[in-house]
């Protein structure tokens, strides 16, 4: 075979592998959008506040450092010991119940029955809010996460491939562990909305709002439940991406990677936002190698939206996306 | 939503379709000129030219026309920032390939190309709508920041990618470019703002405002009673375009002077202007000045407190000021979600009953 057929085979694995992390952010936005009809914002920040929480618990920071340290003249920043990162999940993941329950209480229940303009303003609100928190209570500089995922090339792909094309491809073993978990993520999620009391619920308050709550289906603990499902993936995701490229500001970016893969799925499809994913993964990786060079490069900035637009002038509810019926 | 006050006659029709009907409004809109025009030129000093003043003009202007869009319209955008660098850089290469015409045409101009673009990416609002096409939108942002950044002939093949605006003059007075006066930076912000607003006003009370009306209301039976939908976002994306292009050629060209595209304007422009009509109240040209003095004087007020008044280091008041303005932006959305325009009409309805409530 050609070394360009290679290289872009090479490239669209990679793609593939990408798609799959952005899957796993635009999965947290489906959710919460199908739950509660909230577009929420703060997705990329929830991951980022997350893994900063989950770092911070490892090391043995203590929150609030550099206020505390600005109001009384102190200078204190570590407690002085490690948590084993088993217990910093289960810690990091009591929070962001913590956190769910605090937002429900104190923002959303406010808001009901406002447009959905409002409430997407809303959480743009809060990803402020929370990113200003995040970095007050931990700090700002880049920090390393190490919870124990494998990193570096797989050896085992590239003997194999250097075997079968004489060469060999390049993935990384993070990317590889990243698509198990996120198999095992969405096998969980199945299974939660399927077989369990709760998740049937899930999926009633998801259909119809006002049913639900007439069979006796709490709205607000719900609500609660599906923010806490919403920030367990973003933990996930601030995990994985953390771990990948340190945990810093611009992980709170990834909301906007996944973004278009929700228009391309649709923002209420799950299925949808892992083949959206996959297909804005592949897409872009492969324009980058294709054309990129040809038009200046770094065009994964913007390659994913266009590629969306189009799909979206002629399906405008997305690939999965419920089918809009308008009346008036 | 009647626009009139017991007590207050007209007698001709002209006078019964003035800009201000109201006698009380019309006053204070006179009143609020004569300082804006002939007391504020002769008091202001660098720093409230550029920390407060300025900024908070043409943010207005850049507020009127994304309320225009989204808040008379109904079509959200996200893509503000990058409509404002379109302004800039068609603003620079007009300058500077047209050096003998006035910048104020350029500026002008600048906003007419602007309209042009966005028009251009506008066109998708037809098919898609509501959050789809606010996300949409997000790809003229990312799009046109990129191109700036990476087509040289934007930016004249300057080694830096920067763009900074040559020195020009109207009248004789130095308006862009390091050697300018606080006042004569005011001045031409001022003189933008007033026409942009008066349009504007003019605009939304026509024909033109009510067939937006109509769409953000309900599109299917807006097209029903006759209104043509093509036609009318178009022309609210194309409007809206007009006044966030000179929003961004006043942004580069008097304000900033040299800008870097993705630094200035990036997505975060985007949301600040998205933030400004909301907090200032969808559908409404008070609430766009009042939103974007509120967002404007927010930071400059948080930056004294903080590091000026408690000697904090400078990291930290930046993340209160995320806390603070994510915080007041949600307790204002649960508090008055209609912004400070309706806050403002409420006190007006209260102050008229008081003190006797009935």
């Amino acid at each position: 075979m050609p070394d360009q057929v290679l290289f872009a085979a090479e490239v669209m694995l990679n793609g593939l592998m990408a798609g799959v992390l952005y899957s796993l952010v635009a999965l947290g936005f489906v959710l919460i959008f199908k739950a509660s009809g909230i577009f929420n914002y703060a997705q990329g920040v929830m991951a980022l506040f997350a893994a900063l929480t989950l770092v911070g618990i490892m090391d043995g920071q203590v929150p609030f450092s550099h206020l505390i340290n600005a109001i009384f003249g102190t200078n204190i920043h570590h407690f002085g010991w490690h948590t084993p990162a088993l217990l910093a999940i289960i810690l990091t993941i009591m929070v962001m119940v913590l956190f769910a329950w605090l937002v429900q209480r104190f923002i959303f229940r406010h808001l009901v029955n406002q447009e959905p303009i409002i409430l997407f303003m809303a959480t743009i609100g809060l990803a402020y809010f929370l990113e200003g928190v995040g970095d007050l209570m931990w700090g700002s500089d880049i920090k390393k996460l190490d919870v124990g995922i494998p990193k570096g090339m797989n050896e085992t792909i590239e003997s194999i491939t250097h075997g079968a094309f004489g060469y060999g491809f390049f993935i990384d073993n993070l990317d590889i562990f990243a698509t198990f978990v996120a198999v095992i993520l969405v096998a969980i999620l199945v299974c939660f909305s399927q077989y369990t009391k709760q998740g049937r619920a899930l999926r009633a308050v998801a259909d119809d709002h006002q049913a639900a709550l007439s069979v006796g289906i709490s709205l607000s603990y719900i609500w609660i439940l599906v923010w806490s499902i919403a920030g367990f993936v973003a933990l996930v995701a601030g995990t994985i991406w953390g771990a990948k490229s340190g945990v810093q500001f611009s992980l709170s970016l990834i909301a906007l990677k996944a973004l278009p893969v929700l228009m391309l799925g649709g923002f209420t499809s799950i299925p949808g936002a892992i083949i959206g994913g996959l297909i804005i993964g592949v897409g872009e990786k492969l324009f980058e190698f294709l054309v990129g060079p040809w038009i200046g490069g770094a065009t994964e900035n913007w390659f994913a939206y266009v590629l969306a637009l189009l799909f979206l002038v002629f399906r405008p509810q997305g690939l999965f996306g419920e089918k809009i019926i308008e009346r008036v | 939503m009647l626009y009139r006050e017991a007590g207050d006659y007209s007698t001709s029709y002209p006078e019964d379709s003035q800009t201000f009907p109201i006698k009380f409004d019309r006053y204070r809109y006179y009143v609020i000129l004569a300082v804006a025009f002939l007391v504020i030129p002769f008091f202001i000093n660098d720093y409230w030219a550029n920390a407060v003043l300025v900024p908070f003009l043409i943010y207005s202007i850049a507020a009127i026309g994304l309320n225009i869009l989204t808040g008379y319209c109904g079509q959200v955008s996200l893509g503000t920032g990058g409509f404002m660098a379109v302004g800039a850089y068609a603003c620079y290469k007009l300058m500077t390939s047209f050096p003998e015409i006035s910048i104020m045409i350029h500026i002008l101009l600048a906003g007419g190309v602007t309209a042009a673009v966005v028009t251009l990416f506008g066109l998708p609002s037809l098919r898609i709508k509501g959050f789809y096409l606010a996300v949409s939108t997000l790809a003229a942002q990312f799009f046109l920041v990129w191109m700036f950044n990476k087509v040289p002939w934007f930016y004249n093949y300057s080694m830096t990618g920067m763009i900074g605006s040559p020195e020009r003059t109207v009248l004789g007075i130095v308006v862009t470019g390091p050697a300018t006066d606080a006042w004569a930076k005011y001045m031409v912000c001022l003189i933008f703002v007033t026409f942009c607003a008066v349009l504007a006003r003019n605009m939304t009370r026509g024909s033109v405002g009510r067939k937006w009306m109509a769409i953000r209301d309900m599109d299917i039976a807006a097209e029903i009673i006759g209104v043509n939908p093509l036609m009318a976002k178009l022309s609210a994306f194309a409007v809206s375009g007009f006044f966030i292009g000179i929003a961004g050629a006043l942004f580069f060209s008097v304000y900033l002077g040299a800008i870097e595209v993705t630094e200035a304007f990036g997505i975060e422009k985007s949301f600040l202007v998205l933030f400004m009509v909301i907090i200032g109240g969808l559908g409404s040209i008070f609430g766009s000045f009042a939103g974007a003095a509120f967002m404007v004087l927010l930071p400059v007020l948080l930056k004294n407190l903080l590091v000026g008044g408690l000697n904090w280091p400078t990291d930290l008041a930046q993340h209160l000021y995320f806390i603070i303005a994510g915080g007041l932006i949600i307790i204002f959305l649960i508090l008055e979600p209609h912004g400070l325009a309706q806050l403002w009409r409420v006190a007006k309805e209260k102050l008229r009953l008081w003190p006797f409530p009935h």
